[in-house]
């Protein structure tokens, strides 16, 4: 049984890793499993300089899911360069960098700092945010928009660009085929789906931010639509994500055409829940049939 | 910080939507925890609940492997919680956050003000400092007579004064009125209860060192999610409640 899957710019031992935003830059994780475990990492995204985000309350559960809305916090990429990425050398572990903006050239710019450190296998290229009020998703709402970033990224990109799609859009299908055209290496979809919750105590929406990002099972059955239709359309490769909880959810991802599986909420409810599922893999992929992942790939259709 | 699995040996109702827990766990885990210190607990299997739950730690007694938790019940979530039965299994993340730093600290005499669901930790606080010399006065803040609980375990432990917003039972009004009625002396201040509570002790205790318990909806409960941060003093970065908290000391953060 081979876990292998060859994409472009990673070579991953299984097709597992934590979603970006879910699992911080590793260090936290690192306490409970060996991160060299993994496939690789998406790590947390990364904005030009320093952003404080949103104000609390930032989540809420809902059935079988969660709302968030960080609003993008981080260090700034040269502090997670040189502060965060480090920690992340000491393991056998490919490093997908989540590069965020609210302009083309903030892109642009993060994407060149990105360049300069040798420890950065990919870049996914996040024009899906739906929490911060300039940028982020508007860029992946519009197909000519989606697409002018994505050449503009790729120009300064000395490693393969994933573009991370957002779900709340008309047609996912034209958006992939123009990033695609751009020169998209891969796709990683989906992001989370607009949502919202009112406190009935309260009588306001529960949130800071009011809207926030539904990520969880809840969204699984429109990430699987979304990638079997897109993997229909696309010649490049997916990286599926949305509501992963178990091994027959990761098999799932693979038959609709992802290549490869992240996992974002779950980590939180079960912080082995990563290493559990890879152990898991092989017999689950066995009882079904296949000799390998890659066989598994895009079987559903 | 671990995974660990718990062993419900009692629980019981001690106010309104109140409930106590009695966990049992191997006594090395228990000797850990640090007043202050949380456990995040998932409150079911299967994926209804995907968040788990912080909930403050009111006792510890490793002599018999025992861990003490009191929580209400607000949603679904603690609903689910207050349901269980002894010899369930609780699976829990511990210990979380970091706790009062006592050990320390150099005093005789300690103010607790704890305010309705901020009050469990404060009892496993007074424990640990009258183990330590420490003379202790506590202030506690309830809404109704019937949200009251471990009065008695307090005046046990020091002076103990009981105010309701209703006047149902003891004084009425809040903590803060208290805190202007009586001369109470002491080195430090701790703090646990709603945040509004909190801002005002932060407010009318500026003159005194102290440290305050923050209360915040999280995500995965470790650091890694930034859902629960309150902002340093010049505003400048963000603190995350659950690892770098939940106690802070009193001037180090921004309500």
């Amino acid at each position: 049984m081979s876990l292998a899957v060859q994409l472009p710019g990673l070579s991953l031992k299984n097709p597992i890793m934590p979603a970006s935003g879910c699992f911080s830059f590793g260090k936290e994780y690192s306490q409970f499993y060996d991160l060299s475990k993994l496939g690789a990492i998406m790590i947390k995204a990364a904005t030009e300089h320093k952003r404080l985000g949103n104000a609390t309350p930032r989540v809420a559960e809902t059935k079988s899911g969660m709302l968030n809305a960080i609003g993008l916090q981080n260090p700034g990429v040269d502090a997670i360069i040189n502060q965060e990425i480090p920690f992340l050398t000491q393991f056998d572990l490919p490093i997908i960098a989540n590069v965020a903006g609210s302009t083309i050239e903030e892109y642009e710019n993060v994407t060149t700092a990105l360049a300069g450190s040798d420890d950065i296998a990919a870049i996914e290229l996040n024009i899906s945010c739906p929490n911060v009020k300039e940028g982020g998703v508007q860029f992946g709402t519009q197909p000519a928009l989606a697409a002018e970033v994505t050449r503009r990224v790729k120009a300064v990109s000395n490693v393969p660009v994933y573009v991370k799609l957002s779900p709340n859009v008309t047609d996912i299908v034209e958006i992939a085929q123009a990033v695609e055209q751009a020169g998209a290496d891969g796709l990683s979809m989906i992001n989370t789906l607009t949502g919202m919750k009112i406190d009935l105590k309260r009588q306001q929406p529960l949130l800071a931010n009011q809207v926030g990002g539904l990520s969880g099972p809840a969204i699984k059955p429109i990430a699987i639509r979304m990638i079997y239709q897109v993997y229909q359309a696309v010649s490049i490769p997916i990286i599926g994500m949305g509501g992963v909880t178990s091994v027959d959810d990761v098999i799932e991802f693979l038959l609709a055409g992802a290549s490869a599986v992240a996992v974002g909420t779950a980590n939180f409810q079960n912080p082995f829940i990563c290493s559990e599922l890879i152990d898991q893999l092989a017999d689950r992929l066995a009882h079904y049939g296949f000799d390998s992942v890659e066989q598994a790939i895009g079987k559903g259709h | 910080m671990e995974q660990a699995y718990a062993t419900v040996h009692q629980i019981q109702q001690i106010a309104k939507a109140t409930y106590q827990m009695d966990l049992l766990l191997p006594s090395t885990l228990v000797k850990q925890i640090k007043p202050g210190q949380f456990v995040h607990v998932r409150v079911s299997s299967g994926t209804e609940h995907m968040l788990r739950r912080p909930i403050s730690v009111a006792d510890v007694q490793p002599a018999h492997n025992l861990l003490t938790i009191i929580f209400k019940v607000f949603g679904e979530g603690t609903a689910q919680l207050a349901a269980y039965k002894p010899t369930d299994q609780l699976d829990l993340l511990i210990p979380s956050g970091n706790g009062y730093p006592i050990e320390q600290l150099e005093l005789s005499h300690a103010l607790l003000v704890g305010g309705g669901i901020g009050v469990p930790p404060l009892h496993y606080l007074a424990k640990q400092l009258v183990a330590k010399g420490v003379n202790v006065t506590a202030v506690l803040g309830f809404q109704t007579a019937d949200d009251i609980f471990y009065q008695q375990a307090f005046e046990q432990l020091g002076t103990t004064y009981i105010v309701t917003n209703d006047g149902s039972y003891g004084a009425k009004g809040f903590v803060t009125d208290v805190l202007n009625q009586e001369d109470i002396t002491c080195d430090y201040y701790f703090s646990c209860g709603p945040t509004p509570m909190l801002k005002a002790i932060q407010h009318q205790l500026a003159d005194k060192p102290g440290y305050i318990s923050l209360e915040e909806r999280m995500g995965c409960g470790i650091g890694a999610c930034y859902a629960c941060v309150i902002p340093n003093k010049d505003q400048s970065s963000h603190f995350k409640i659950c690892q770098d908290g939940p106690v802070f000391s009193a001037s180090e953060v921004v309500l």
